[in-house]
């Protein structure tokens, strides 16, 4: 039989996609290499009840609109918000992040009188930001050497979006996309542990430091998100981020679609310039009337089509594009909860992110080591604890830890990861935790250690790029992931991308998968059902 | 001389009181049925999310409580109600409402039969001269004792879970089921009943067993993060379960001053309570007739499309004609979805270009919005765990 789809991998996007089109009666298989699904948005079981957050272990991005569209409460998925955080200092202190707004302000003043003022404005400002990419998301970028009507009712729109600023307005959104975002908080703050807080969201996934010129713009990427309205709040998903994509399979299946797992694909069957199917890895055929990979560019591109197939330019294009993996990940098992002596009993604050990083030239030291080819020696870290809110994750009283770290490069010195070197990475982030939890080492049961190495071979993530490529401004819009190849299609007829690799980037945010559908639909006449972006309140 | 101060409380602390008070970190209180109930403890999206996540803990005292007892109990609320409560078995609980003669509801509430001739009523409005007059001829007695029970609502998936580790083992507890469970040296009554349409349980008890209780039961639910909740939590959640509020979605008869507010149950969604062939009951000739000539007014859910709450908003149909008006609305954190319970004219039940406007407040200016909403079943959201047997254990 022929499918109406093939989508190639079982990533969040991949099963937004497929969720899509067969809602729109489209026949659709999904094939991932995996046992199991998920991509980068998956919770296994490793050690026995314990249920992990693998990858991406918190959640904002993922747009309300298709987790509605495609009824995803009714297949189980909740999403928790969480409360707050707390830097540690060095030598003892702490700045602690609240949900309450007077809190927060009374805590921040605690370091900076000033700066807990100036925060308002700050918050305001990125708001503003925010307000102006969210309708973005939702749409096909416009191809600006394009002249066909859609092409430029597009850019029309686009103009009217900088044409309703103010000049002063374009002037700050100009600087603030091509500053770092060091520079962008030295114009609001003086606390060097605000900013170090600050900062963080500036290098997440990103193979950039807080003073590298392009850096503020990822914090914005990771702002613009929400819980319930609560715009730039980050939630978990209940049951681990493996929620989502179960949530997602279910309801793909519920509208007839089929998931077929444990086989990869290895290469993507081209006849005449058009797509005509996939071959697996284990030699079975599947037709399709179209395939839409979920992979990122590079690995879809050089990996799985032969190169005689493409052209030349586009070919360079995609080799040229940056996807330098920058990050790490422990996930452990906890015996019982860790104790921060530096933390007021009672502190709410252990149910939010807790960061060791505090000041922004720590963290560029960080990356210092990253860009000598080594993972960093005193490396940021991001660690959250869901089950102090999630209590289905592990038995009651027991914990997962997840620990996102930056930086860990692709290769350790132009050499590929050793099991040495990833014993001695995850001894570095250990120890560290240690140093502010003592006793933390003793309740732990099981780490599992994720290094680009790890996440390249098992979610398919090249280099270890989270985010299936760098979101600096080369990267987006129209620009992403090449230039001339923004809307989803690719040179060869019939072969989509609905991955992070393209616009509006990474992140379990489903937007990419949404956008790759509603142009399959709209090029095969069929009308999606699909809610336009809400409004930013 | 007396010894009168209620001018100085006007509110009346319910025996939870010394704990809610110092959880009550807002200070955040509203009046309810005379009481002084947390509106909110701290965080309203925290409170929402411990119930549907965790356990949660409202205080429920305030809930008027009559106890009907007597020989002719079961006779006498079959005449009262609209339910057939001879048929509630003992150890049972059920949702009911009552009517005056014209068929229009002047309370909701649901029922616990205790014994054969032993029965609670727990409502929001009062009603004793009501219930007294009623009982003319009938060998009952009915007494109003909200003051001498004291009761928690826990909500939440991991409520089973929390009882368990308290002790109480509420596993063969079906859904409005209840039973008696020892605690320090005396029992206490649970039910499995809530008003947030998830897993959950309400506790009943003397007022002196109040605290030790809380204590208790807060000290067994911490690995489960059991939270106490306020009123704007709950109505987030009774929202998403589809569950109505005397006085909020509709004016009871005997409070009404237009005579065109009150509502019957047929057209407030509660006619599958009705038992026609129970024999006579109050309000039932006039309701016979509605249901012969037709309703004039429904009680919709709707789904509002985009992420603004449509609460307080006017219907209408094709955008001109006013068709009804939103009771209760919220963003669903469940659903992902903005719902909202109406009243609308019967003729616009179905939905058709049924339109709802909305005031949206963008930075102290108001923006119109005009949008086509759809009807959809109530309860909004309705998920496995609230009635599965054994009770989800997390
Ligand atoms: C460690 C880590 C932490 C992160 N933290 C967060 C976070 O907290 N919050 C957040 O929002 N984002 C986070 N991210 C980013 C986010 O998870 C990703 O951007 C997103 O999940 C990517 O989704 P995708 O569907 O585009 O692609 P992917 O998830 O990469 O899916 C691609 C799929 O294709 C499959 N595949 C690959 N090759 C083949 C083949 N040959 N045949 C068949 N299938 C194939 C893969 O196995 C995979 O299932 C994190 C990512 C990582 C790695």
């Amino acid at each position: 039989m022929t499918y109406d789809a093939v989508i190639v991998g079982a990533g969040h996007n991949g099963l937004v996609t497929a969720c899509y089109l067969a809602r729109a009666g489209m026949k659709v298989c999904v094939v991932e290499k995996n046992d199991w699904i998920g991509g980068a948005a998956v919770s296994r079981e490793l050690y026995p009840g314990f249920t992990y957050s693998n990858c991406s272990y918190v959640s904002s991005l993922f747009r309300p609109e298709i987790m509605r569209d495609l009824e995803l409460s009714k297949h189980g998925l909740q999403i928790l918000p969480y409360e707050g955080g707390a830097v540690f200092q060095q030598g003892g202190g702490y700045l602690g992040m609240f949900r309450d707004h007077d809190a927060n302000r009374r805590e921040f003043a605690r370091h900076s009188r000033r700066d807990a003022e100036a925060y308002d404005i700050y918050a305001r400002d990125i708001l503003r930001f925010c307000r102006f990419i969210r309708p973005m998301l939702m749409r096909t970028p416009p191809d600006p050497s394009s002249f066909r009507p859609r092409d430029l009712a597009e850019l029309m729109w686009l103009a009217r979006q900088m044409g309703a600023l103010s000049e002063g307005q374009r002037a700050e959104m100009v600087r603030f996309w091509t500053m770092s975002i060091s520079d962008y908080l030295d114009e609001y703050f003086e606390s060097p542990v605000i900013k170090g807080y600050l900062a963080v969201s500036a290098i997440i996934g990103t193979a950039l430091g807080p003073m590298s010129p392009g850096s503020a713009y990822v914090l914005l990427h990771h702002y613009m998100g929400d819980v319930d309205g609560n715009v730039g709040a980050w939630g978990f998903a209940r049951g681990g981020m493996g929620a989502i994509t179960r949530a997602l399979t279910a309801s793909l299946q519920a509208a007839g679609g089929e998931v077929r797992t444990g086989s990869g694909v290895d290469r993507i069957a081209v006849r005449d310039g058009r797509a005509t199917g996939v071959v697996l890895a284990n030699g079975d055929e599947i037709a399709g009337r179209r395939v839409i990979s979920n992979m990122d560019v590079k690995r879809t591109f050089l990996k799985h089509v032969e190169e005689k197939e493409l052209p030349g330019d586009f070919v360079r294009r995609v080799k040229a594009f940056k996807i330098r993996g920058s990050s790490g990940k422990l996930n452990i098992a906890l015996d019982a909860a860790p104790v921060f002596p530096a933390l007021p009993e009672g502190a709410p604050m252990i149910r939010g992110d807790l960061h060791f990083t505090d000041s922004i030239e720590r963290m560029e030291r960080g990356y210092d080591d990253w860009k000598a080819g080594h993972y960093s020696r005193d490396p940021f870290q991001d660690v959250m604890i869901p089950t102090m809110i999630d209590p289905t994750m592990t038995p009651p009283g027991k914990h997962f830890m997840s620990c996102f770290v930056q930086y860990a490069p692709p290769k350790i010195e132009g050499r590929a990861w050793t099991d040495a070197d990833r014993d001695g990475f995850r001894d570095t982030c250990l120890n560290q935790i240690e140093s502010y939890s003592p006793g933390f080492k003793d309740r732990v049961l099981h780490v599992e250690v994720r290094t680009p190495r790890e996440l390249e071979a098992e979610v398919g993530l090249t280099e270890g790029n989270i985010f299936q490529g760098e979101l600096t401004f080369d990267q987006l819009l129209f620009n992403r992931p090449v230039p001339g190849y923004a809307q989803y299609r690719s040179p060869i007829r019939d072969l989509w991308m609905c991955g992070s690799s393209t616009h509006p980037g990474g992140g379990v945010m489903g937007a990419p998968g949404r956008n790759a559908a509603a142009e399959v639909l709209r090029e095969a006449k069929l009308k999606p059902t699909m809610s336009d972006a809400y409004a930013v309140l | 001389m007396t010894n009168l101060t209620h001018f100085r409380t006007p509110l009346r602390h319910t025996p939870f009181h010394p704990r809610t008070a110092s959880a009550n970190r807002l200070n955040r209180w509203g009046p309810w049925a005379g009481c002084m109930t947390s509106l909110c403890y701290g965080d309203v999206d925290m409170e929402y999310t411990a119930i549907r996540n965790a356990a949660s803990v409202y205080d429920l005292c305030p809930m008027v409580k009559y106890r009907v007892t007597g020989p002719d109990a079961a006779d006498y609320l079959n005449r009262l109600m609209i339910r057939n409560a001879a048929k509630l078995p003992v150890g049972g609980v059920h949702y009911t409402a009552w009517c005056d003669d014209d068929g229009k509801l002047l309370d909701d509430g649901t029922l616990f039969r205790h014994g054969p001739e032993d029965y609670l009523i727990c409502c929001q409005e009062r009603h004793l001269p009501w219930l007294l007059d009623s009982a003319q001829g009938f060998d009952v007695q009915v007494a109003e004792i909200t003051e001498e029970i004291a009761a928690l609502s826990l909500q939440g998936p991991c409520s089973a879970s929390v009882l368990a580790a308290a002790g109480l083992d509420v596993s063969a507890l079906k859904p409005f089921r209840m039973a008696r469970f020892p605690f320090a040296g005396g029992e206490i009554t649970i039910s499995r009943t809530g008003f947030t349409g998830d897993l959950g349980y309400e506790l009943w008890m003397t007022p002196d067993q109040a605290l030790p209780f809380w204590d208790h039961l807060f000290a067994a639910g911490a690995p489960w993060g059991i939270r106490p909740i306020g009123t704007d939590a709950l109505d987030l959640a009774r929202i998403e379960a589809g569950f109505i509020i005397t006085n909020m979605d509709f004016v009871p008869a005997h409070q009404a001053l237009r005579e065109d507010r009150p509502r019957s149950p047929l057209e407030m969604g509660l006619g599958w309570m009705i038992d026609w062939e129970k024999g006579n009951f109050t309000g039932r000739r006039a309701l016979l007739a509605e249901k012969a000539q037709g309703s004039e007014w429904a009680l919709v859910g709707l789904d509002v499309p985009g992420n603004v709450s449509a609460e307080g908003s006017i219907l209408y149909h094709d955008k001109k004609h006013e068709a009804g008006f939103v009771t209760a609305a919220a963003w669903s954190p469940a659903l992902k979805a903005s719902v909202a319970i109406a009243q609308v004219k019967a003729r616009h039940a179905g939905g058709d270009n049924l339109w709802v406007e909305i005031y949206a407040l963008r930075e102290l200016q108001y923006v119109k919005l005009m949008l086509p909403v759809r009807v959809v079943e109530r309860p909004f959201y309705n998920p496995a765990r609230r009635r599965a047997m054994p009770p989800e254990r997390v």
